[in-house]
């Protein structure tokens, strides 16, 4: 008998079983190698970080530093650890194991992505630990919103001899199959009394879309992270409950054009590149509002520049996206010497004009908007020839040969940061899209960007921070080098049977309160 | 049979006649879009709806058709005319050449023709209007296919190489290309028929792969390939006419295979 009572106990008290799907296998679950988002999501379920951004309100929060003191206008920061938290070996957390996580973080033979964010010209962040529970880090520079790069670092324990070791976050990988499924399961260490109320969760890897969503519909899934706006809509179709909109995403949709001086492509397609009327004019000539009402079926808001309009803190609000006008488009054009012949939109030395555009092969939505884009742009006489390479042969043009003309991408935005655009927007920088890596700035105004954003980067004034970088969103604005197109929402599917789901826009949009989630047992 | 093989020829050649005549008959462009009408089911006005950025599937499937019934064909003949001169001459001279071209094909066949593909498409140049990098893709497809009917015309020619008729040619001095033209070709004409009619389906299937990986030929030409690449994203359990090109595709290969001579080499 009591044996029974202790079995119907467990019973009762044992947590369920979450299931979704990622779209491929992680590339690493070493936390400090991240760089991937099927990666970032077990990182996020499995990792403790002293600070944690609350995807909701997006403030930073207490995590495994119950308090800290930002010091010396940002350059310092003093965390005070939370007492009493121990790794699942029973090792308590200490000072020790956040300075050794940082030095395995920052050694250079490690190639860290998270790491850059600690980096600046005048050196690297130092964190010390002071006594069992005090860490100080130090920047050399004042460092804006320092303390949101705690997020994304995991304390892994000093003890450990390789990652990923069982760390400090709601769940520890129990299980790991190639290519099929990662099983979570709960931390019986973690430091949050109760949580998390989950039991395990498993995540499966699934190539497909579409099964994902049958799975989902069969129940066998609890919820589906993102979802396209076609599959969204089908599900909202017949399951209305289920199907979530959190609203406009940070990430956006463009086009640039190739302005490099290296580049190995014609002279001229460089000149009408590098011309700002061509530019203004592409620009007046796509339909944004048709690209969010076509290809996103409504689920997505015409982009003004790189910062959302849900960005409520960095988003200048004198900008508005550009209107569909294409009357507008060739008077733009006409004043940077484009004449019109017939159908055929010539420069000034009579040549046609005519240009390719490259996007990565599997992306429906980006191939649907590139096929809009070229009868929006035949309207004014120019003829756009679409090619869909795969993605490896993507990035080596963009990236190394630099042969291609424009390009048609996405860039997916976790940080609301004006910082985490430094690595695109500065003339020096690697992926700075229409001109990678320059000497110096080739113009004025990419002069101008980058003294306005290091500017912004270098003090923790908010008021000239926000000035500053409103500054740069009206030059991208006006010089148009990069052509934004729109923000797409953020889609999930969320079963009836989960409890606790909030979906927001930024990632991870379901699970970002993972601890809390439960799954209510079938009626 | 011979009713299978009439349905065959007719249902091709209607089919033929059908895309042929497209310019006239067809109202709407393949490429114009009716955005205000994304998805639409069938109607009047088009006939199998529309697709998601509200182009006629129609004409689209009919142009689609086109491209795909043309240049499939044009493939193959690139692919038989490569692997007779190829299989010719390995089965002529035997010896080093033999072993040579036996050793290349043997590579080719053992090679994924799919990431070859990848990469040859991938290093074309860019700026090239849809029409030509169709051209370009199904000329690839038909290039990298020479290895297998290679070997199958290399056995033929080696069984043909000792019959008095050859012999003759030789001590006649005939040179060897005329003689593989001249003497050895219309004698492998069967094999050359068989392995033509079998390379078709394949193309046509080795385009529609790429499509599905959105590799296929560029925006907006339709193809077969990428017309089902659609299918792959859409529900279609309430929307059966959106079926309309897997089963186009389906009668085609059928009516090739019933239309295609026994391979004499099988």
């Amino acid at each position: 008998m009591k044996h029974f009572l202790l079995f119907l106990l467990t019973l009762a008290l044992r947590g369920a079983e979450l299931h979704f799907a990622l779209a491929a296998e992680p590339k690493t679950v070493d936390p400090f190698l991240v760089a991937d988002e099927p990666a970032e999501a077990i990182r996020y379920l499995t990792e403790g970080s002293l600070v944690r951004v609350n995807r909701l309100t997006q403030q930073p929060e207490p995590e495994l530093a119950e308090s800290w003191q930002v010091l010396a206008n940002g350059r310092k920061i003093v965390f005070h650890l939370r007492p009493g938290v121990t790794f699942p070996d029973g090792r308590p957390f200490t000072s020790a194991d956040v300075a050794d996580s940082f030095s395995k973080l920052l050694a250079p033979g490690l190639h860290s992505p998270i790491a850059d964010p600690f980096r600046t010209a005048k050196g690297t962040v130092k964190v010390t630990a002071q006594g069992k529970y005090t860490v100080v880090a130090e920047f050399p520079e004042p460092v804006p919103q320092a303390l949101r790069l705690f997020d994304q670092v995991s304390m892994v324990s000093a003890a450990a001899a390789q990652r990923p070791a069982p760390g400090l976050g709601p769940f520890l990988i129990a299980e790991r199959k190639p290519g099929v499924s990662i099983l979570l399961r709960r931390n019986p260490a973690y430091w949050k009394r109760g949580l998390p109320r989950l039991d395990s969760i498993r995540i499966e890897i699934l190539q497909n879309r579409d099964l994902e969503l049958l799975r989902f519909r069969r129940g066998e899934l609890q919820l589906i992270d993102k979802l396209t706006p076609e599959l969204f809509d089908r599900l909202r179709a017949d399951s209305p409950a289920s199907a979530m909109d959190a609203g406009p995403t940070l990430d956006s949709e463009f086009l640039w054009f190739n302005e490099a001086p290296r580049a190995p492509i014609r002279g001229m397609a460089r000149e009408w590149f590098q011309s700002k009327n061509f530019r203004r004019a592409i620009s007046l000539a796509i339909h944004r509002d048709d690209l969010c009402r076509v290809v996103y079926r409504g689920h997505a808001s015409p982009a003004a520049g790189p910062v959302s309009p849900s960005d409520k803190i960095w988003f200048d609000q004198a900008l508005k996206p550009d209107p569909f006008d294409p009357a507008g488009a060739k008077k733009m054009l006409a004043a940077g010497g484009f004449r019109l012949e017939g159908n055929t939109l010539r420069d000034r030395a009579g040549n046609a004009v005519e240009f390719s555009i490259i996007t990565n092969a599997g992306s429906v939505t980006r191939q649907q908007m590139a096929a809009m884009i070229q009868q929006d742009l035949a309207q004014i006489g120019i003829r756009v020839n679409l090619v869909t390479l795969d993605f490896p042969s993507l990035l080596e043009r963009m990236t190394r040969s630099l042969d291609y003309e424009a390009c048609l991408l996405g860039l997916v935005n976790v940080d609301a940061d004006p910082s985490g655009l430094m690595n695109i927007l500065l003339s020096s920088a690697s992926n700075h899209p229409w001109n990678p890596a320059e000497k110096s700035p080739q113009t004025d105004w990419e002069a101008e960007i980058d003294r306005l954003m290091l500017a912004q980067a270098s003090t923790a004034d908010a008021a000239a921070r926000k000035k500053s970088f409103d500054r740069v969103q009206e030059i991208l604005h006006d010089q148009e080098p990069i052509v934004y197109l729109l923000h797409p929402n953020a889609l999930a599917a969320v079963s009836p049977q989960l409890e606790g789901v909030t979906p927001v826009p930024f990632f991870p949009h379901t699970f970002w309160d993972a601890e809390h989630l439960d799954v209510r047992a079938k009626q | 049979m011979k009713v299978l093989r009439l349905v065959a020829v007719m249902f091709l050649t209607l089919a033929g006649i059908t895309v042929a005549t497209a310019d006239v008959w067809e109202k709407h462009g393949y490429d114009q879009q009716f955005r205000e009408f994304p998805d639409a089911s069938p109607s009047r006005r088009f006939p199998l709806g529309t697709d998601a950025l509200g182009r006629d599937r129609l004409a689209r499937l009919v142009y689609g058709t086109r491209v795909s019934l043309l240049l499939a064909p044009a493939a193959a003949l690139v692919s038989c005319a490569l692997a007779l001169a190829a299989g010719g001459i390995a089965g002529l001279a035997g010896g080093v050449a033999e072993r040579a071209i036996l050793a290349a094909a043997d590579l080719f066949l053992s090679l994924p023709w799919f990431f070859l593909l990848l990469i040859a498409r991938a290093s074309l140049p860019l700026n090239v209007s849809p029409a030509i990098s169709v051209t370009i893709m199904f000329l690839l497809l038909g290039v990298l296919g020479w290895a297998a009917p290679a070997r199958v015309i290399r056995a033929s020619v080696r069984e043909l190489r000792h019959a008095d008729f050859i012999l003759f040619a030789h001590a006649s001095g005939i040179a060897p290309w005329r003689i593989l033209a001249a003497h050895l070709a219309p004698n492998l004409r069967p094999v050359l028929r068989a392995r033509f009619w079998i390379a078709i389906p394949a193309y046509i299937l080795a385009e529609a792969t790429l499509g599905m990986l959105g590799l296929g030929i560029s925006e907006p030409l339709p193809s077969l390939g990428g017309l089902l690449r659609d299918l792959e994203s859409i529900d279609i359990s309430s929307r059966l006419w959106l079926l309309a090109p897997a089963v186009l595709l389906a009668a085609v290969m059928l009516s090739l295979q019933v239309l295609r001579p026994a391979d004499p080499t099988l």
